[in-house]
């Protein structure tokens, strides 16, 4: 089989004002958000011939990447929306570089926007998202969101002795990390103990916790490595990329500390010709603190059971030895729903152009990012790099 | 703000009827494989390790232990706000499957993972009674 390995390239990548975003709709962020990565990819409108949109919980409409075509008047040959979550983003990734690399098209644009805040209000918004239960088998139980994540860290914390204060210091890194983003919906620097303090939502997990409920919308433009030199910018090169896709209800999964980011992981490292080591900067689903603790564990960051003391120290924060989510992640910077993981792209490709200021990593030659969605349901991992080889 | 739904009344389906009569009777049924004699939870139309169609209802001895759990404070909806703080957990069923529900009839902060657990019904309305799980 060919191998995707540097065939395709990141040449625009832009995301619109985040956080609280009153002013403008569902719709209009996701145009928002795709005028501005054109802009930033230095082309028009007109040189798009594939779109792929996620969905809105706010705006929906049955043929959602249609109607964004419509809107911006733009008439593609590949055009597709795809519903699921934080996972959407790196799988449709997957799909676009496929048909870059097989020919079917030759520039995608990526346009995914929520407004989940001012659109739905925080209570329906947590709402509207705990219907990912098993109407039968989970909902009747009345499981937040929070309660499902709940279920994997009291599971982790049992097993490995993973700690509340562990899992706290995931949420003070990412929080760290925005502080120096002016663009984060959340920048005051918390502690450990503002993490315990918080209210308790689902134990052991703390308000603190848990990510935003935002507005925003980010948006990227994909092509050929050999088009890509052709671009405003310096390329992004896409070297590896892999899923892994193990249920839908989380009761029905095979286990509760491992997840399928395992596979997602191995299939990209082995696309790369990398591994853990060779990372410089890791932006990480982090739609609550255990999760990322899982993640660095199944992606091979640290041994299983070791990513409760792998966050402590400062590990993972800028300076540390794994920077992770340098633009705050979704606890912090801000998360809008379906479009979640993209901002981790969009900055993944800022830190490697060099452009991400007082939180920059020193030499950011290869980032991994890494998506989920559901409750640890659907995986894609993505190694990024300056270079194509 | 306008009132949130109520709490999710399970409508049974055609597969899952047999289930939900059974639990009306306050008996908790899962399907076992005639082939192979795996047993399953949720129903399916066929057997998940053998592929045999001949998957049948039996009687689960309704023990189990607790595979994880947590003790929720802010409800899902304002439909559970009055039973704020409850168990949800997940339980492995010594049939084998595992299942999620809620652990009634002790104080939250009693339960652990390991706790040994039998089943009980909530009977929710002349139809649905939902299957919770108690100390042993
Ligand atoms: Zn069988």
């Amino acid at each position: 089989m060919e191998s995707l390995r540097g065939k395709v390239a990141i040449v625009g990548a832009a995301d619109t004002e985040v956080g609280v975003v009153p002013h403008l709709s569902a719709t209009q962020l996701y145009v928002k958000g795709a005028k501005l990565a054109l802009e930033d990819a230095g082309i028009t409108k007109d040189d798009i011939d594939g779109l792929i949109t996620c969905a809105s919980w706010v705006e929906p409409y049955m043929y959602h990447a249609e109607m964004i075509a419509e809107y911006m008047q733009i008439f593609p040959r590949y055009c597709l929306n795809v519903a699921t979550g934080g996972g959407t983003t790196l799988a449709i990734m997957h799909h676009a570089a496929s048909a870059i690399a097989t020919g079917v098209c030759n520039t995608v644009l990526i346009t995914m926007a929520d407004n989940m805040l001012s659109g739905l209000s925080r209570d329906r918004a947590i709402e509207a998202m705990s219907t990912a239960g098993h109407a039968q088998f989970e909902r009747p139980y009345g499981p937040p969101i929070p309660g499902f994540y709940a279920l994997l860290a009291q599971a982790h914390m049992h097993k490995y002795g993973t700690t509340s204060e562990q899992l706290a210091a995931v949420a003070v890194a990412c929080r760290k990390h925005a502080s120096l983003n002016p663009a984060a919906q959340m920048r005051q620097p918390i502690t450990i103990d503002d993490v315990l303090n918080s209210k308790l939502i689902a134990q052991p997990l703390h308000l603190l916790d848990c990510s935003l409920v935002s507005d925003g919308g980010a948006a990227i433009i994909m092509t050929s490595a050999e088009r890509a030199k052709d671009f405003k910018k310096k390329p992004v090169y896409m070297l590896g990329v892999g899923e892994g896709h193990s249920h839908e209800h989380v009761s029905q999964a095979q286990s509760l500390t491992t997840s399928a980011a395992k596979e997602a992981g191995e299939r990209a490292y082995a696309m790369a010709g990398l591994g853990p080591k060779d990372i410089d900067v890791a932006e990480l689903y982090d739609c609550f603190t255990p999760v990322v603790i899982i993640e660095l564990e199944d992606l091979g960051f640290c041994p299983k059971g070791e990513g409760g003391r792998f966050v402590e120290g400062g590990r993972i924060e800028l300076g540390g030895e794994l920077p992770i989510n340098t633009h705050g992640g979704l606890m912090s910077h801000c998360h809008p729903g379906h479009p979640g993981s993209l901002f981790s792209i969009t900055e993944a490709v800022r830190q490697l152009r060099d452009e991400c200021g007082p939180r920059q990593v020193a030499d950011a030659e290869i980032a991994f990012v890494h998506g989920q969605g559901g409750i640890m349901s659907t995986h894609c991992s993505m190694i990024l790099g300056k270079e194509a080889n | 703000m306008a009132a949130l739904s109520p709490k999710p009344i399970p409508v049974p389906t055609r597969e899952t009827k047999p289930y939900w009569d059974a639990c009306k009777k306050h008996e908790l049924h899962i399907q076992q494989c005639a082939d192979c004699g795996h047993h399953q939870f949720y129903p399916r139309l066929y057997c998940t390790k053998c592929m045999s169609d001949k998957v049948e209802w039996v009687k689960s001895l309704g023990r189990a232990t607790v595979l994880s759990h947590t003790t929720v404070y802010r409800p899902v909806t304002q439909a559970f706000a009055a039973d704020v703080p409850y168990v949800v957990a997940m339980v492995t069923l010594a049939e084998g499957p595992q299942m999620m529900t809620n652990i009634v009839g002790c104080d939250p902060e009693k339960v652990h993972i390991g706790m040994a657990v039998q089943v009980t019904f909530d009977d929710w309305t002349e139809e649905i009674s939902v299957p919770k799980f108690k100390p042993v």
